[in-house]
């Protein structure tokens, strides 16, 4: 069975995932549906930034989450100045990286599911007396459900899974920012960790089975028969 | 309750214009891509016209120069050539959902009738895509009904049916016009239905 010292760092894992997919969906469904449906000048520019953490090297955006949540960055020293609190080595620095990180593949996912979504049988809800609120949260969002699964799906994936950005932001802090990944790498670094190693890879493919699995049996339910992945 | 109906848009390349006013079942009667269903959404307020204006009996739901009354407060039952179920509801949730939206004073219709009328009992429990397009067909024109409209507009209804639905679908037409007295906008491109159904034929295009 796990040690004290492995469960810790499964349930860490496990609430910096959570929390960065909660915190990134909204944000990624709000940038989505703009992608998706609103024109708007500088549109091209929003699509690249939203993508950037795709495709820059993580270390690069874990140095920019510094600069900018650190003591003396633009949102550290304000979070500092009016909550008197710091992401900094805190489990919540961790949490925003990964869900840095997270954000354009969310993003990718919600677009591609709303673009998907009839617009046919909005007009036809609205024709039946929704308004559009209600159309919304009565069609498009149920339309959307499957979409929103696989977004959160890889999204967690993406979070336990994070490192480059993570160590870059918030070091390595053993009950802290130490995730699976950073506990296998500081295993890694020691003399004879090897088994230590084996046992933390076992818990990663364990962990990543069981959202794959669990994600396609809500999926079954949902969307009655169609695949998410 | 009668239509009083003149608009006018440029869709795609095509100047699509109408104007009618009359009461009963008026068919839009023209080829295909003359624009009859872009009438049809301007009826509905899915479309806006560039000019001219839309009274159903004393209310006037667009006038160019102030009134765009929306979609969701016209009370336009529209039957959809695609028939546009939502296909995450069972057919129950689908005939529902315009009813529950609907002013009590305006249901005018029950959900039990309406299941009668149309014959889609043995339906309720089924979803959109295990219906047959007749099936569909008639669902849809049973939530259009239960949605509390004052007026039907149906675009072709008789379309991708085979004879014995087409028989169908016909028969429930010239209920909803004789028995409940709708006023009916009705698009077909087919003479022989608009010989059977019209009460007054309106040339597209």
């Amino acid at each position: 069975m796990l040690s004290p010292a492995e469960l810790e760092i499964l349930l860490l894992t496990l609430k910096v995932g959570f929390t960065a997919v909660l915190v990134t969906l909204p944000i990624a469904f709000a940038f989505a549906w703009l992608l998706a449906r609103a024109s708007f000048p500088g549109k091209v520019l929003l699509d690249g930034l939203v993508h950037l953490p795709l495709v820059l090297p993580p270390v690069v955006t874990g140095w920019m989450l510094l600069l900018a949540f650190g003591r003396n960055g633009p949102v550290g020293a304000w979070l500092e100045d009016w909550f008197g609190m710091t992401v900094m080595f805190r489990w919540t620095g961790a949490a925003i990286a990964a869900a840095v990180m997270a954000l354009p593949l969310m993003v990718r996912a919600l677009r591609l599911s709303i673009e998907n979504v009839d617009r046919g049988l909005e007009s036809a809800a609205r024709t039946l007396g929704a308004s559009r609120s209600r159309v919304f949260f009565s069609v498009t969002l149920p339309l959307c459900g499957p979409g929103v699964l696989v977004a959160s799906v890889l999204g967690f994936a993406r979070s336990i899974g994070e490192f480059g950005a993570t160590i870059t932001f918030v070091s390595n802090v053993p009950g802290q920012t130490q995730t699976l990944p950073l506990a296998i790498y500081s295993a890694l670094q020691l003399p004879g960790g090897e088994g230590q190693v084996l046992r933390l890879a076992a818990i990663a493919i364990a962990l990543s089975l069981a959202a794959l699995v669990i994600s396609e049996i809500l999926a079954r339910r949902t969307a009655r028969g169609r695949h998410v992945l | 309750m009668s239509f009083d109906v003149d608009v006018t848009r440029r869709v795609g390349e095509t100047q699509v214009s109408a104007r009618f006013s009359g009461s009963g079942l008026v068919v839009l009667f023209g080829p295909s891509g003359a624009g009859k269903t872009s009438v049809l959404n301007m009826v509905a307020g899915l479309l806006t016209p560039e000019r001219g204006h839309v009274r159903i009996g004393t209310e006037t739901l667009f006038n160019a120069a102030a009134i765009d009354v929306p979609p969701e407060r016209r009370r336009l039952g529209y039957v959809f050539q695609d028939s546009r179920l939502f296909p995450h509801l069972r057919v129950r949730e689908n005939l529902l959902y315009g009813h529950r939206l609907a002013q009590l004073e305006d249901r005018w219709m029950a959900y039990d009738d309406v299941v009668r009328l149309l014959d889609i009992a043995h339906l309720l429990e089924r979803w959109p895509r295990g219906l047959s397009g007749g099936e569909a067909r008639r669902v849809a024109i049973g939530r259009a009904l239960l949605s509390g409209p004052r007026a039907l507009l149906l675009d072709e209804p008789l379309s991708f049916l085979d004879r014995a639905r087409r028989e169908e679908v016909l028969h429930v037409v010239e209920r909803i016009r004789d028995s409940l007295k709708l006023p009916i906008l009705y698009v077909t491109h087919d003479e022989r239905e608009v010989e059977r159904l019209a009460t007054q034929i309106i040339e597209i295009g």
